[in-house]
């Protein structure tokens, strides 16, 4: 089959590889009908992710149809059109059982790896380094996809895949870090990137009663999304201080709760930006937290901090005098997409959430290097790409 | 093998008869036949001599540091007191790093480095005019047999380090690790009593087959081909709560080993705690086999135990497609396994 695979940074290759199969009793092969690059492939892409290896087959955002069923999977049938979520859960375990499926205690056969680089192992995750277990990615036409009787979700007619697809991962981000947020009547709420995961949080805040949601970026095109699309507010980094237009805006206050949907690569302005840069390539810090020392300073006293944007490492001088001093909550995660796959199906079913408007792009699987580069780039206001192989 | 489905289902005795009466209930290693031994009871001599080259290091550097012009003239040397100053505070710290550390393997590769490059200090000195050739000579014997110490404590130091949980008292092992499993007792239980399941979590285990109900006869490879077989008896079995075996008197090898089942706090299932012995072959096998050689060997074999009891299945992705990989990762994978 063909298939996306990482070859070094900036490198990424569609090439011939073997077909999955079936490696354990609970697996399913999927046929892949849409899947999609994210964000945090970009991480990989620009080589911040450690134990990568070359010809990794990348992508965690995929959806097709059940063509192979492992022998003890009794829910599935093959023909059956699913979406797979991009963490991979068995269902069984303390965490499973507490709907904390991203950390599921089973799933990653690299646990160890992981244990030793934060202390206990998360979840394995598809197509996102040996660090997460190595599981083969679904920017492919096939996919084995584990733990199939817990993970993939049903689609019922009538709903095309544009509309589904990012349940598997985009969708419940967006959602659950709003929901992190504690949101209640009145409340304002701060939303850092309006790249695709923003503008679903910024939607789900309003879904969840938001009175006010007030949308950061610099990229005018994504602005202009959160405006029209999404309903924000916006505020364009480069043109207004941004600490200073948020005490405006909430009477001194600071927004009741602050979603980070930029991450690690946060783009770094004036001193502290070349100093994050400096350390980051000295290898001395891994992370560079612009956008999260501005978050966790502007919020309100005793407001909530809701991390959606993926760290992997270690971050420097991050102002935790002001989040302790301050009583800050700060609630954050991969996200237990298994958790929301089912409710927000319904709310797509009901035109409550409208996903396909964040696509931009669409290509074929071939073209997945081009897509990368693009969605690296912000050419052509790329804002989400979605590719069928 | 037929798994209970619901709850604490009470194990049939009569499939699984308790080997020991109430009242012998003794500690169950007292039943191994391998002396359990403390781990500062017997004679250590690399720790001996690890702590031996920590206060050697000590003393020779305050000695370096505080009469540099004595220690140059005792080993015929020209006198440079500020290169022999930084001799010293190099000497002091390998010194404190070998005695402050639990595990001073660092620290003991650090003073072969210092030694390597103390001898490349005196083959000049000595080379230059203002040197006296038969002290430099006796200075330079030293240092060299200093050296051979530190390379052995060095090699015997990473050795041990390797080996993680395993204290090293004598020659036997011991290894012991715990894990919580979010089952009942007795279906862990029941899952490690087969143990012709153990080769689906141990590593390095060919198979393990019934002979009779308590008797089990074990075939280990290792990653160079290398086998061993031997048989086991069943000492201990309470169903849902202890399982005790060990090696039969004439076995190739030696081992034996505990594995506890106890409630874990707020119906969180079951702790599983497992002790191995071991009685090490030449050749390192049984090191690699039961996790003394790689860290964490035992607790990846204990964490496939969990993922079998709770899932049904080991996560795996051996055998999963990739793309084209660099020749090199081909053979590096290869060699690793």
């Amino acid at each position: 089959m063909r298939a996306n695979c990482w070859h070094g940074k900036n490198d990424v290759r569609v090439e011939q590889v073997p077909d999955p199969a079936i490696l354990n009793p609970r697996d399913a092969i999927v046929k892949i009908t849409s899947t999609a690059i994210c964000g945090s492939d970009l991480h990989l892409y620009n080589g911040y992710v450690p134990t990568m290896e070359q010809g990794d087959i990348l992508g965690h955002e995929f959806m097709g149809e059940i063509v192979e069923l492992g022998r003890a999977v009794k829910n599935l049938r093959i023909g059956d059109r699913v979406v797979v979520p991009f963490p991979i859960a068995c269902g069984n375990c303390f965490s499973c059982n507490e709907q904390l499926y991203s950390v599921c205690e089973n799933s990653n056969p690299n646990a160890r790896m992981a244990e030793k680089m934060w202390g206990h192992s998360p979840a394995g995750i598809f197509g996102y380094s040996h660090l997460t277990g190595g599981y083969a990615g679904g920017q492919a036409e096939y996919a084995r996809v584990p733990y199939a009787d817990v993970g993939p979700i049903k689609i019922p007619n009538g709903l095309n895949d544009e509309q589904v697809l990012f349940l598997s991962d985009i969708l419940p981000t967006g959602y659950m870090a709003a929901e992190n947020c504690g949101i209640r009547m009145g409340h304002v709420i701060a939303v850092w990137g309006c790249g695709p995961v923003g503008q679903f949080a910024i939607q789900s805040a309003y879904l969840l009663g938001a009175a006010r949601v007030i949308a950061i970026d610099r990229f005018p095109e994504r602005l202009r999304m959160a405006r029209e699309q999404s309903n924000a507010e916006t505020l364009n980094y480069e043109e207004v201080d941004v600490a200073d237009a948020l005490q405006e805006m909430t009477g001194g206050h600071g927004p009741d709760a602050c979603i980070d949907a930029v991450g690690m690569e946060a783009h770094g302005l004036g001193l502290m930006g070349a100093y994050d840069r400096v350390k980051q390539a000295m290898r001395l810090e891994t992370d560079r937290p612009t956008a999260l020392r501005q978050i966790l300073r502007a919020c309100r006293n005793g407001g909530t901090v809701s991390i959606a944007g993926a760290y992997g490492g270690f971050v420097d001088k991050l102002p935790f005098g002001s989040v302790m001093n301050r009583a800050l909550t700060i609630k954050t995660g991969q996200t237990h997409v298994q958790r929301y796959m089912q409710p927000l199906l319904e709310r797509i079913e009901r035109g409550d959430l409208k996903p396909d408007l964040v696509i931009t792009h669409r290509m074929a699987l071939d073209d997945a290097p081009r897509g990368y580069e693009i969605f690296k780039k912000k050419e052509e206001e790329c804002i989400k790409v979605v590719l069928t192989p | 093998m037929q798994q209970p489905t619901t709850g604490q289902a009470e194990p049939d005795p009569a499939r699984y008869p308790a080997k020991h009466s109430e009242e012998h209930r003794l500690h169950p290693a007292q039943h191994t036949g391998l002396p359990l031994r403390s781990g500062n009871g017997n004679a250590d001599r690399i720790g001996q001599l690890t702590h031996a080259l920590g206060w050697f290091s000590v003393g020779l550097g305050l000695m370096q540091l505080l009469a540099p012009r004595t220690v140059a003239r005792a080993s015929g040397v020209e006198d440079h007191p500020v290169l022999l100053r930084a001799i010293g505070m190099r000497e002091l710290a390998s010194g404190v790093g070998i005695l402050n550390r639990r595990q001073p393997g660092g620290w003991l590769w650090s003073r072969v480095a210092g030694d390597a490059m103390d001898l490349a200090l005196l083959a000049v000195a000595g080379a230059s005019s203002g040197a006296v050739r038969k002290r430099v000579a006796l200075a330079a014997t030293a240092v060299a047999g200093v050296t051979a110490l530190d390379v052995l404590a060095g090699v015997e130091n990473s050795r041990r380090n390797s080996a993680g949980y395993a204290r090293h008292a004598g020659r036997d092992v011991d290894l012991e690790k715990s894990i919580a499993v979010n089952r009942p007792t007795v279906e862990c239980y029941y899952v490690w009593r087969d143990f012709q399941n153990f080769p689906r979590f141990m590593s390095h285990l060919e198979s393990v087959h019934p002979l009779s109900d308590t008797r089990f006869h074990w075939i280990a490879r290792g990653p160079g081909g290398d086998r061993v077989e031997w048989d086991t008896d069943i000492l201990i079995d309470r169903p849902g709560q202890i399982l005790a075996w060990q090696s039969v008197d004439d076995a190739e090898v030696q081992h034996a080993g505990v594995v506890r089942f106890d409630p874990a706090p707020h119906g969180r299932g079951t702790l599983v705690k497992v002790e191995m012995q071991y009685r090490p072959l030449p050749g390192g096998l049984l090191d690699r086999m039961f996790g003394a050689e790689s860290a964490g060997q035992m607790e990846d074999d204990l964490r496939r135990f969990k993922q079998l009891v709770e899932t049904g299945e080991i996560a795996t992705t051996e055998g999963q497609s990739a793309g084209r990989r660099s020749p090199i990762m081909r053979f590096w994978q290869r060699v690793t396994g």
